[in-house]
C-alpha cells in the first residue's frame, strides 16, 4: 500500500471517530482509545466497532477489540474450519507464537527469581506483558535483518533467535554469555543474529538502527546487490518519542525511504514518568505523518493484530516503500526494573491489563478457532519451563570470565593501545593477555 | 573511496557544496550522493546512523562540519562509537572515521574555535590523531579508514591551505606513530597540530641563539607513542610540551603524567607544559592572539628549561 493511500487510510479513521477526550486524559484514566487500522490486504478484516468508540476509556475499547478479533473469525468460519484460510493465522504459526510469547514470559519470571537470589546484578527491565510487541514484528522478519531494542532487551533477544542459555549466562555475567559477559543485561548483542543492541540510555540506539537500514539502501544501490532488502526494526518507548534523537532519526529516515520501522511500545510509564504528563500530545502515531511517513496505532496487547500491522509495515520496508511509525499500545506487568517499588501506578490500570495478557488472549482464540489443544499449549509451557531451566543450570555452571579478557575487545585492532616505553606495541607485551599490562 | 566501495563519506554540506573547507570537493560528482551523503542538521543522530553503518559493515567517514559540532554527537561518540565493540563482546567492529576541522583560527568566536581533544581523549576505545601537513594528512587519513578502530582524526582550520610536495605512490602512514621533525639534543619539544608551526618558528630563533631543540610532533594523541618520546627524553632529559588545548585536562596534561610516569629518572627539570589559557576564544584580534601559545613563549620556555 501506497504511503499516500496509508495516510489516506488513517486520516479517514481519524476524522470519522478519533476523538481524544481530553477529560479522560486528565483523569489519567488511560491512553484514549483510537483506531486499530489494519493497513491495504487485510483492510477487510477492520475491527468493527472500536473505531466509533470515542472517548471510551482505554479498557472497554480494547475489551471491544480483543472480542472483536474472535467475531471476526467466528463471522468468517467456513464450513470447513481445516483449510484455515480465513484465519489470521495457520497451526504452525499460531503455536511458534505461542511457544514465543510464552518464552518471553517464563524467561524473565525465571530472571526475577534469580535476581533475588543474587545471580543477576544491576538494573534488570523486565519485559513481563509487552510479549505481543516483540513476538509479532520479529517473527516476521528473516535471520539477516536487524532488530535494535533498548535496555528492556531479553525478550527481543529471546525473539530474534539468541539461545535462551547465552542470554541468561550473560545476565549472570558468565564469560559464555552472548556478548561474554561484557554487556549485561541491557546491552545484548548477537551478529549471528542481527541484534544489534541494547543500550541503556533511551533513544541511541535509534540512530545505530538508522544506520543499520542505511547500510541495506547502500548495499542495494551503491554495492548493487540486487536482492538485498534486509529492513531494521527499532523497539523504543514512549518516554524516548520525547527526545531529540526519535524525531531526528524520522526524518532522515523518511528523507532516504530508510527500510526501517519505528516500534513504540508505549506502556504510558517511563519509569515513574506519566506518558500523559510528559508529552504534550500523547498520540505518539501522529509523530509519523508530521514527517511524511504512514502513523499507526495497534492494540499492543494482542499479537494477531501487532503481526497484521507489521507485515504491513515490514513489507513498505522490504519493497523500498521507507519507514512506518507503528505505536503499540501495551503495558508492563512489572516495575520498570527490579528495583522500582512500582507505586504510582494505580491498582485498578494494572488489574485492567492484566485481564489483556497477550498470552491469555492467543491461548483463548488458539483454542476457540480449534487451531491447537490446551493439552498441545500445556506441553509448550512444560517444554518452554526446561528450556528456562536448561539456561539456568548452564548459566550457573559456566565460569565467570578470566583477568586476560579484561582488556581484549577494547579495539578491534588492539594496536590501538599504543606503542609502549620499549618499542613494541603494547598488544605484544606478555601481561597484555594476563590483563596485567599497564595501558 | 575508489579501492574500497564500502567506504562513504556522511556529513553536512560534504556533497553537492564540497564540504565547509572543501575537503570532500568533487566526490558526490564522482562517486553519487549516497556515498557522499549531504545530512540534515542533527549531529548525534547522523553520527549514529554512522556507527550504526560501521557496525553493519560499512566504513563511514563522519564529517563535523567543525570540530565544535560534534559536541552534540558526544552520546553516540561516547556511548556507542567508543563502547560497543567491547560490550558486544568483540561480535561488532565499528571502522568509522570521524574528521573535522577544529582549532584556533582567525576571531571565529569561542564557539567555531574548540579544541575537543581533551574532552575525547578519556573515551575508551577509540583512537585519536591529528594531521599537520599535507603530507601526514593524506597519510592519517588513509590508516584511519584502513583501520577497523574508530578514529577521530582533528583537522585544523588553518592547515588547509598548507601546500607541499607529497609522493604519487601511494603511502599510508601508522597511526600510533610520532613523527620526528627536528632531531636535536638539547632538549625535547613535543606538539602537534598548528603548534607545530610556532615551534618550528621558535626554533628558528633558538637555533640562532645556540640551542638544539628536537621537535617530534606526536601526531597520535590518543594513544602516546611512548618509544619515540621515551628515545627523546632519554637523550635530553628535559621536555617542552606545546599544545593549542586548554590548560586544565588537555592532552598536555596527559602527556605530562605519562612522561613522569615513565621516564621520571630521565628528567633533569620538571616538564614544562605551554597551553591556551581556560579562556573561551575571544573574538577581539589581540585578545585571540594571547590564548594561543606564540613562538616568543616557546623560546622563553625553552631558555628557562635549558638554564
Amino acid at each position: 500500500m501506497s504511503a499516500a493511500s496509508l495516510s489516506s487510510a488513517i486520516n479517514a479513521i481519524r476524522s470519522a471517530s478519533f476523538a481524544h477526550d481530553r477529560s479522560a486524559l486528565a483523569s489519567n484514566a488511560g491512553h484514549p482509545s483510537s483506531s486499530s487500522v489494519f493497513l491495504g490486504s487485510t483492510a477487510g478484516l477492520r475491527f468493527n466497532p472500536i473505531s466509533s468508540s470515542a472517548g471510551r476509556p482505554r479498557s472497554s475499547a480494547a475489551a471491544v477489540a480483543a472480542v472483536a478479533a474472535s467475531n471476526v473469525v467466528k463471522e468468517k468460519q467456513p464450513k470447513s474450519s481445516v483449510s484455515g484460510s480465513n484465519l489470521l493465522i495457520t497451526k504452525e504459526e499460531g503455536l511458534e507464537l505461542y511457544e514465543d510469547m510464552v518464552l518471553g514470559r517464563a524467561f524473565e519470571d525465571m530472571c526475577a527469581q534469580m535476581y533475588y537470589r543474587g545471580k543477576m546484578f544491576g538494573f534488570v527491565h523486565l519485559y513481563n506483558g509487552q510479549e505481543a510487541v516483540s513476538t509479532g514484528f520479529i517473527k516476521l522478519l528473516k535471520q539477516e535483518d536487524s532488530v535494535v531494542s533498548t535496555y528492556r532487551d531479553h525478550v527481543h533477544a529471546l525473539s530474534k533467535g539468541v539461545p535462551a542459555r547465552q542470554v541468561m549466562s550473560e545476565l549472570f555475567g558468565k564469560e559464555t554469555g552472548c556478548c561474554r559477559g561484557q554487556g549485561g543485561s541491557m546491552h545484548m548483542f548477537s551478529k549471528e543474529h542481527n541484534l544489534i543492541g541494547g543500550f541503556a540510555f533511551i533513544g541511541e540506539g535509534i540512530p545505530i538502527a538508522t544506520g543499520a537500514a542505511f547500510t541495506s539502501k547502500y548495499k542495494r544501490e551503491v554495492l548493487k546487490e540486487e536482492g538485498c532488502d534486509h529492513v531494521t526494526v527499532a523497539f523504543f518507548g514512549d518516554g524516548t518519542c520525547n527526545n531529540g534523537q526519535f524525531s531526528e532519526c524520522l526524518n532522515m529516515a523518511q528523507l532516504w525511504k530508510l527500510p526501517i520501522i519505528f516500534v513504540v511500545e508505549n506502556n504510558l510509564w517511563a519509569i515513574g514518568m506519566s506518558h500523559l504528563r510528559a508529552t504534550s500530545d500523547p498520540q505518539i502515531w501522529k509523530k509519523g505523518p508530521a514527517f511524511g511517513m504512514p502513523g499507526v496505532h495497534v492494540d499492543g496487547m494482542d499479537v494477531l493484530k501487532v503481526r497484521e500491522v507489521a507485515k504491513e509495515a515490514v513489507g513498505r520496508a522490504r519493497r523500498g516503500e521507507g519507514p512506518t511509525l507503528v505505536e503499540c499500545e501495551t503495558y508492563r506487568f512489572r516495575g520498570h526494573s527490579l528495583a522500582d517499588p512500582d507505586e504510582l501506578r494505580e491498582p485498578a490500570e494494572k488489574a485492567k491489563y492484566a485481564a489483556r495478557d497477550p498470552i491469555a488472549a492467543l491461548k483463548k482464540y488458539m483454542i476457540e478457532s480449534k487451531l491447537a489443544s490446551e493439552a498441545e499449549l500445556k506441553a509448550i509451557d512444560k517444554k518452554i519451563d526446561e528450556v528456562v531451566e536448561d539456561a539456568v543450570e548452564f548459566a550457573d555452571a559456566s565460569p565467570q570470565p578470566p583477568r586476560s579478557q579484561l582488556l581484549e575487545n577494547v579495539f578491534a585492532d588492539p594496536k590501538g593501545f599504543g606503542i609502549g616505553p620499549d618499542g613494541r606495541y603494547r598488544c605484544e607485551d606478555p601481561n597484555f593477555t594476563a590483563g596485567t599490562a599497564k595501558v | 573511496m575508489e579501492r574500497d566501495p564500502l567506504v562513504c563519506v556522511m556529513g553536512e554540506d560534504v556533497g553537492h557544496y564540497g564540504g565547509s573547507y572543501k575537503v570532500t570537493k568533487g566526490l558526490a560528482t564522482k562517486y553519487g550522493d549516497l556515498r557522499v551523503l549531504d545530512t540534515p542538521i542533527a549531529e548525534n543522530s547522523f553520527t549514529g546512523m554512522g556507527i550504526g553503518a560501521a557496525m553493519t559493515g560499512l566504513r563511514p567517514i563522519v564529517e563535523g562540519m567543525n570540530m565544535g559540532f560534534l559536541l552534540l554527537a558526544y552520546n553516540q561518540i561516547s556511548n556507542n562509537c567508543g563502547m560497543l565493540h567491547y560490550t558486544s563482546g568483540g561480535q561488532f567492529k565499528i571502522p568509522i572515521v570521524i574528521r573535522g576541522p577544529g582549532g584556533v583560527g582567525r576571531q571565529l568566536g569561542a564557539e567555531h574555535s574548540q579544541r575537543l581533544e581533551s574532552y575525547f581523549q578519556s573515551i575508551p576505545g577509540i583512537q585519536m590523531v591529528a594531521c599537520s601537513t599535507p603530507y601526514n594528512a593524506k597519510g592519517l587519513m588513509k590508516a584511519a579508514i584502513r583501520s577497523d578502530n574508530p578514529v577521530i582524526l582533528f583537522e585544523h582550520v588553518l592547515l588547509y591551505n598548507l601546500k607541499e610536495r607529497i609522493p604519487d605512490e601511494e603511502y599510508v602512514l601508522s597511526l600510533e606513530e610520532a613523527e620526528m621533525v627536528r632531531p636535536g639534543e638539547h632538549v625535547t619539544i613535543l606538539t602537534y597540530s598548528r603548534m607545530r608551526y610556532h615551534v618550528m618558528q621558535a626554533a628558528k630563533t633558538l637555533v640562532n641563539k645556540g640551542y638544539d631543540p628536537e621537535v617530534i610532533d606526536i601526531r597520535s594523541l590518543k594513544p602516546f607513542d611512548l618509544y619515540t618520546i621515551g628515545n627523546s627524553v632519554k637523550k635530553t632529559h628535559r621536555v617542552l610540551i606545546v599544545e593549542e588545548c586548554m590548560r586544565t585536562g588537555g592532552i598536555g596534561a596527559s602527556l605530562t603524567a605519562a612522561i613522569n610516569e615513565n621516564f621520571h629518572d630521565y628528567l633533569d627539570a620538571p616538564i614544562v607544559c605551554l597551553s591556551s589559557q581556560d579562556v573561551p576564544t575571544p573574538y577581539a584580534g589581540t585578545l585571540e592572539e594571547w590564548t594561543v601559545v606564540q613562538p616568543g613563549q616557546i623560546v622563553t620556555a625553552v631558555e628557562q628549561l635549558c638554564k
